[in-house]
Protein backbone atom coordinates (compact mmCIF):
# COMPACT_ATOMS: atom_id res chain seq x y z
CA UNK A 1 0.00 0.00 0.00
CA UNK A 2 1.34 3.40 -1.04
CA UNK A 3 1.66 5.90 1.84
CA UNK A 4 2.78 9.53 2.03
CA UNK A 5 6.44 8.47 2.28
CA UNK A 6 6.25 6.70 -1.10
CA UNK A 7 5.57 9.90 -3.06
CA UNK A 8 8.87 11.52 -3.98
CA UNK A 9 9.23 14.87 -5.70
CA UNK A 10 10.23 14.36 -9.33
CA UNK A 11 8.64 10.92 -9.63
CA UNK A 12 6.54 10.42 -12.77
CA UNK A 13 3.50 8.13 -12.90
CA UNK A 14 2.33 6.98 -16.32
CA UNK A 15 -1.04 5.48 -17.21
CA UNK A 16 -2.41 3.30 -20.03
CA UNK A 17 -4.37 5.18 -22.75
CA UNK A 18 -8.12 5.61 -22.29
CA UNK A 19 -10.45 5.54 -25.33
CA UNK A 20 -13.34 8.02 -25.36
CA UNK A 21 -16.58 7.15 -27.18
CA UNK A 22 -19.49 9.31 -28.29
CA UNK A 23 -21.70 7.33 -25.89
CA UNK A 24 -19.37 8.20 -22.96
CA UNK A 25 -19.45 11.90 -23.88
CA UNK A 26 -23.25 12.02 -24.18
CA UNK A 27 -23.87 9.93 -21.06
CA UNK A 28 -21.82 12.26 -18.86
CA UNK A 29 -23.33 15.34 -20.46
CA UNK A 30 -26.93 14.17 -20.11
CA UNK A 31 -26.43 13.84 -16.35
CA UNK A 32 -24.07 16.70 -15.49
CA UNK A 33 -23.48 19.14 -18.37
CA UNK A 34 -26.50 19.03 -20.70
CA UNK A 35 -25.25 21.54 -23.27
CA UNK A 36 -25.90 20.84 -26.99
CA UNK A 37 -22.20 20.54 -27.94
CA UNK A 38 -21.78 17.67 -25.46
CA UNK A 39 -25.02 15.89 -26.47
CA UNK A 40 -25.47 16.17 -30.21
CA UNK A 41 -23.07 15.77 -33.17
CA UNK A 42 -25.07 18.25 -35.22
CA UNK A 43 -25.24 20.92 -32.53
CA UNK A 44 -24.17 24.38 -33.62
CA UNK A 45 -26.70 26.54 -31.91
CA UNK A 46 -25.32 28.99 -29.35
CA UNK A 47 -21.87 27.46 -29.09
CA UNK A 48 -18.55 28.93 -30.15
CA UNK A 49 -16.77 25.60 -30.90
CA UNK A 50 -18.65 23.29 -33.32
CA UNK A 51 -19.35 19.54 -33.29
CA UNK A 52 -19.61 17.04 -30.43
CA UNK A 53 -16.94 17.29 -27.75
CA UNK A 54 -16.63 16.19 -24.12
CA UNK A 55 -17.58 18.34 -21.14
CA UNK A 56 -14.45 19.68 -19.46
CA UNK A 57 -15.59 18.18 -16.19
CA UNK A 58 -15.95 14.83 -17.96
CA UNK A 59 -12.24 14.98 -18.85
CA UNK A 60 -11.53 15.74 -15.18
CA UNK A 61 -13.68 12.79 -14.07
CA UNK A 62 -11.93 10.43 -16.54
CA UNK A 63 -8.65 11.70 -15.08
CA UNK A 64 -9.96 10.96 -11.58
CA UNK A 65 -10.89 7.40 -12.52
CA UNK A 66 -7.46 6.69 -14.00
CA UNK A 67 -5.77 8.21 -10.95
CA UNK A 68 -7.99 6.31 -8.50
CA UNK A 69 -7.41 2.96 -10.24
CA UNK A 70 -3.69 3.50 -10.76
CA UNK A 71 -2.70 5.22 -7.52
CA UNK A 72 -5.38 5.86 -4.89
CA UNK A 73 -7.09 2.47 -4.59
CA UNK A 74 -4.04 0.89 -3.01
CA UNK A 75 -2.96 3.88 -0.95
CA UNK A 76 -3.55 5.71 2.33
CA UNK A 77 -5.54 8.41 0.44
CA UNK A 78 -7.47 10.78 2.70
CA UNK A 79 -9.08 12.82 -0.08
CA UNK A 80 -8.24 16.29 -1.32
CA UNK A 81 -8.61 19.81 0.09
CA UNK A 82 -8.76 21.25 -3.43
CA UNK A 83 -7.36 21.83 -6.88
CA UNK A 84 -5.19 24.82 -7.70
CA UNK A 85 -5.86 24.93 -11.43
CA UNK A 86 -7.41 23.02 -14.33
CA UNK A 87 -6.75 24.14 -17.89
CA UNK A 88 -8.81 22.83 -20.81
CA UNK A 89 -6.43 23.11 -23.75
CA UNK A 90 -8.17 21.36 -26.66
CA UNK A 91 -11.57 19.73 -27.27
CA UNK A 92 -11.83 15.97 -26.57
CA UNK A 93 -13.82 14.25 -29.31
CA UNK A 94 -15.30 10.78 -29.82
CA UNK A 95 -12.57 8.36 -30.88
CA UNK A 96 -9.80 10.21 -29.02
CA UNK A 97 -7.41 8.16 -26.96
CA UNK A 98 -6.19 10.01 -23.84
CA UNK A 99 -2.89 9.32 -22.11
CA UNK A 100 -2.27 10.64 -18.61
CA UNK A 101 1.10 11.47 -17.11
CA UNK A 102 1.41 12.72 -13.54
CA UNK A 103 4.44 14.32 -11.91
CA UNK A 104 4.90 14.70 -8.18
CA UNK A 105 5.92 18.32 -7.64
CA UNK A 106 5.68 18.65 -3.86
CA UNK A 107 5.37 16.56 -0.68
CA UNK A 108 5.31 17.82 2.91
CA UNK A 109 4.08 16.46 6.24
CA UNK A 110 1.07 18.29 7.67
CA UNK A 111 2.03 20.58 10.55
CA UNK A 112 -1.38 20.49 12.21
CA UNK A 113 -2.10 16.79 11.63
CA UNK A 114 1.00 14.61 12.12
CA UNK A 115 -0.82 11.50 10.88
CA UNK A 116 -0.91 12.79 7.30
CA UNK A 117 1.06 14.52 4.58
CA UNK A 118 0.16 16.65 1.56
CA UNK A 119 1.30 15.70 -1.94
CA UNK A 120 1.16 18.09 -4.92
CA UNK A 121 0.57 16.56 -8.35
CA UNK A 122 0.83 18.05 -11.81
CA UNK A 123 -1.24 16.10 -14.37
CA UNK A 124 -1.23 16.32 -18.14
CA UNK A 125 -3.53 14.45 -20.52
CA UNK A 126 -2.63 14.24 -24.21
CA UNK A 127 -4.67 12.94 -27.16
CA UNK A 128 -3.56 10.51 -29.87
CA UNK A 129 -1.83 13.32 -31.77
CA UNK A 130 0.27 14.15 -28.69
CA UNK A 131 -1.64 17.40 -28.18
CA UNK A 132 -2.37 18.35 -24.56
CA UNK A 133 -6.11 18.47 -23.81
CA UNK A 134 -6.05 19.08 -20.05
CA UNK A 135 -3.58 20.08 -17.35
CA UNK A 136 -4.24 20.05 -13.62
CA UNK A 137 -2.42 21.01 -10.43
CA UNK A 138 -3.95 19.36 -7.37
CA UNK A 139 -3.16 18.52 -3.76
CA UNK A 140 -4.03 15.22 -2.08
CA UNK A 141 -3.75 14.06 1.52
CA UNK A 142 -2.17 10.71 2.41
CA UNK A 143 -1.75 8.90 5.70
CA UNK A 144 1.84 8.59 6.86
CA UNK A 145 3.41 5.22 7.40
CA UNK A 146 5.20 6.42 10.49
CA UNK A 147 3.96 9.25 12.66
CA UNK A 148 6.43 11.79 14.02
CA UNK A 149 8.61 10.10 16.60
CA UNK A 150 8.93 6.92 14.58
CA UNK A 151 5.91 5.06 15.95
CA UNK A 152 4.20 2.88 13.35
CA UNK A 153 0.76 4.26 12.55
CA UNK A 154 -2.12 1.94 13.37
CA UNK A 155 -3.44 1.48 9.86
CA UNK B 1 -27.57 34.17 -21.66
CA UNK B 2 -27.20 37.89 -21.81
CA UNK B 3 -24.36 39.27 -23.93
CA UNK B 4 -20.98 39.89 -22.36
CA UNK B 5 -21.66 43.65 -22.19
CA UNK B 6 -24.80 43.02 -20.09
CA UNK B 7 -22.93 41.15 -17.34
CA UNK B 8 -21.92 42.88 -14.11
CA UNK B 9 -19.33 41.92 -11.51
CA UNK B 10 -21.11 41.06 -8.26
CA UNK B 11 -24.23 39.63 -9.90
CA UNK B 12 -25.19 36.58 -7.83
CA UNK B 13 -27.73 33.90 -8.67
CA UNK B 14 -28.86 30.85 -6.75
CA UNK B 15 -29.01 28.12 -9.39
CA UNK B 16 -30.48 25.12 -7.54
CA UNK B 17 -30.24 22.65 -4.70
CA UNK B 18 -29.65 18.94 -4.40
CA UNK B 19 -29.94 16.30 -1.67
CA UNK B 20 -27.27 13.59 -1.97
CA UNK B 21 -28.41 9.98 -1.49
CA UNK B 22 -26.19 7.00 -0.60
CA UNK B 23 -27.13 5.27 -3.87
CA UNK B 24 -26.05 8.11 -6.13
CA UNK B 25 -22.89 8.78 -4.09
CA UNK B 26 -21.82 5.14 -4.59
CA UNK B 27 -22.87 5.04 -8.25
CA UNK B 28 -20.85 8.14 -9.07
CA UNK B 29 -17.86 6.77 -7.14
CA UNK B 30 -18.00 3.39 -8.93
CA UNK B 31 -17.88 5.23 -12.25
CA UNK B 32 -15.36 8.00 -11.57
CA UNK B 33 -13.82 7.95 -8.05
CA UNK B 34 -13.65 4.41 -6.63
CA UNK B 35 -12.20 5.14 -3.19
CA UNK B 36 -13.50 3.22 -0.12
CA UNK B 37 -14.96 6.26 1.68
CA UNK B 38 -17.18 7.00 -1.37
CA UNK B 39 -18.19 3.37 -2.00
CA UNK B 40 -18.93 1.63 1.26
CA UNK B 41 -20.51 2.75 4.56
CA UNK B 42 -18.34 0.51 6.75
CA UNK B 43 -15.07 1.46 5.09
CA UNK B 44 -16.11 5.11 5.30
CA UNK B 45 -16.87 4.75 9.02
CA UNK B 46 -13.31 3.50 9.57
CA UNK B 47 -11.83 6.39 7.53
CA UNK B 48 -11.09 9.88 8.84
CA UNK B 49 -14.35 11.04 7.17
CA UNK B 50 -16.31 8.90 9.65
CA UNK B 51 -19.23 8.24 7.30
CA UNK B 52 -20.02 7.75 3.59
CA UNK B 53 -19.38 11.00 1.71
CA UNK B 54 -19.63 12.15 -1.92
CA UNK B 55 -16.65 12.41 -4.25
CA UNK B 56 -15.68 16.06 -4.55
CA UNK B 57 -16.12 15.67 -8.30
CA UNK B 58 -19.69 14.48 -7.71
CA UNK B 59 -20.42 17.77 -5.92
CA UNK B 60 -18.71 19.64 -8.76
CA UNK B 61 -20.76 17.73 -11.37
CA UNK B 62 -24.09 18.42 -9.65
CA UNK B 63 -23.15 22.09 -9.33
CA UNK B 64 -22.35 22.21 -13.06
CA UNK B 65 -25.70 20.60 -13.87
CA UNK B 66 -27.53 23.31 -11.95
CA UNK B 67 -25.46 26.10 -13.52
CA UNK B 68 -26.25 24.77 -17.01
CA UNK B 69 -29.96 24.25 -16.30
CA UNK B 70 -30.26 27.79 -14.90
CA UNK B 71 -28.65 29.13 -18.09
CA UNK B 72 -31.08 27.08 -20.22
CA UNK B 73 -34.06 28.51 -18.30
CA UNK B 74 -32.76 32.03 -18.87
CA UNK B 75 -32.18 31.36 -22.60
CA UNK B 76 -35.66 29.86 -22.98
CA UNK B 77 -37.20 32.97 -21.38
CA UNK B 78 -35.28 35.18 -23.82
CA UNK B 79 -36.37 33.18 -26.84
CA UNK B 80 -39.95 33.32 -25.66
CA UNK B 81 -39.68 37.11 -25.51
CA UNK B 82 -38.18 37.10 -29.01
CA UNK B 83 -34.82 38.37 -27.74
CA UNK B 84 -31.43 37.25 -29.13
CA UNK B 85 -29.38 34.70 -27.17
CA UNK B 86 -25.61 35.12 -26.90
CA UNK B 87 -23.30 32.23 -27.77
CA UNK B 88 -21.20 30.77 -24.96
CA UNK B 89 -18.29 28.41 -24.38
CA UNK B 90 -15.86 26.83 -24.36
CA UNK B 91 -14.38 27.09 -20.86
CA UNK B 92 -10.63 27.61 -20.66
CA UNK B 93 -10.64 26.08 -17.20
CA UNK B 94 -11.15 26.21 -13.46
CA UNK B 95 -9.01 27.45 -10.60
CA UNK B 96 -8.95 27.82 -6.83
CA UNK B 97 -11.23 24.82 -6.35
CA UNK B 98 -11.84 23.96 -2.70
CA UNK B 99 -13.73 21.29 -0.80
CA UNK B 100 -13.68 22.74 2.74
CA UNK B 101 -16.04 20.07 4.17
CA UNK B 102 -17.30 16.66 3.05
CA UNK B 103 -20.81 16.18 1.62
CA UNK B 104 -22.46 13.37 3.59
CA UNK B 105 -25.53 11.25 2.81
CA UNK B 106 -28.68 13.35 3.24
CA UNK B 107 -26.93 16.70 2.98
CA UNK B 108 -28.83 19.28 0.93
CA UNK B 109 -26.48 21.54 -0.97
CA UNK B 110 -27.55 24.92 -2.35
CA UNK B 111 -25.54 26.02 -5.40
CA UNK B 112 -24.94 29.63 -6.43
CA UNK B 113 -22.83 31.56 -8.90
CA UNK B 114 -21.42 35.08 -8.66
CA UNK B 115 -19.57 37.01 -11.36
CA UNK B 116 -16.15 38.05 -10.01
CA UNK B 117 -14.32 39.25 -13.12
CA UNK B 118 -15.07 40.34 -16.70
CA UNK B 119 -12.22 40.58 -19.18
CA UNK B 120 -11.79 41.25 -22.87
CA UNK B 121 -8.80 40.44 -25.07
CA UNK B 122 -7.73 42.51 -28.09
CA UNK B 123 -7.02 39.39 -30.13
CA UNK B 124 -10.54 37.98 -29.60
CA UNK B 125 -12.92 40.92 -30.12
CA UNK B 126 -15.95 38.67 -30.65
CA UNK B 127 -15.98 37.26 -27.09
CA UNK B 128 -15.27 38.27 -23.50
CA UNK B 129 -14.14 36.12 -20.59
CA UNK B 130 -16.50 35.83 -17.63
CA UNK B 131 -15.02 34.48 -14.39
CA UNK B 132 -17.66 33.29 -11.91
CA UNK B 133 -17.34 31.75 -8.46
CA UNK B 134 -19.58 28.71 -8.11
CA UNK B 135 -20.34 27.66 -4.55
CA UNK B 136 -22.12 24.87 -2.71
CA UNK B 137 -23.43 25.42 0.83
CA UNK B 138 -24.97 22.75 3.04
CA UNK B 139 -28.17 22.93 5.12
CA UNK B 140 -26.15 24.24 8.09
CA UNK B 141 -24.86 27.17 6.03
CA UNK B 142 -21.35 25.66 5.75
CA UNK B 143 -19.40 26.02 2.52
CA UNK B 144 -18.66 22.59 0.99
CA UNK B 145 -17.54 23.59 -2.52
CA UNK B 146 -16.07 26.65 -4.20
CA UNK B 147 -14.45 27.15 -7.60
CA UNK B 148 -13.59 29.94 -10.03
CA UNK B 149 -14.93 28.97 -13.44
CA UNK B 150 -14.09 30.81 -16.67
CA UNK B 151 -16.31 30.90 -19.77
CA UNK B 152 -16.20 32.81 -23.04
CA UNK B 153 -19.39 34.79 -23.75
CA UNK B 154 -20.29 36.37 -27.09
CA UNK B 155 -20.00 40.16 -27.27
CA UNK B 156 -22.65 42.35 -28.83
CA UNK B 157 -20.23 43.04 -31.66
CA UNK B 158 -23.00 44.11 -34.05
CA UNK B 159 -23.38 47.20 -31.86
CA UNK B 160 -19.92 48.28 -32.89
CA UNK B 161 -21.06 49.31 -36.37
CA UNK B 162 -24.43 50.46 -35.07
CA UNK B 163 -26.28 48.28 -37.60
CA UNK B 164 -28.76 46.97 -35.07
CA UNK B 165 -28.46 49.76 -32.47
Amino acid sequence: MRAFEDFRVGDIIEFAPLAVTAADIKSFAARFDPQPMHLDEAAQQNTIVGGLFASGLHIVCMHMRLFADGVLRDSTSMGSPGVEEIRYLAPVRAGDSLTLRVEIVGARPSKSRPEMGLVNFRSRMVNGDGKAVMEMRATLMFGRRKVAGGIEAAR
Amino acid sequence: MTYFEDLRVGNRTEVGRHTFTAEEIKAFAREFDPQPFHLDEEAAARSHFGALCASGWHTAAICLRHVVLARHREQADRRQRGEPVAKTGPSPGLRDLKWPRPVYVGDTITFAQEIVELRTAANRPEVGLRVARHTGTNQRGELVYSVLSSTFIERRTHDLDGAQG
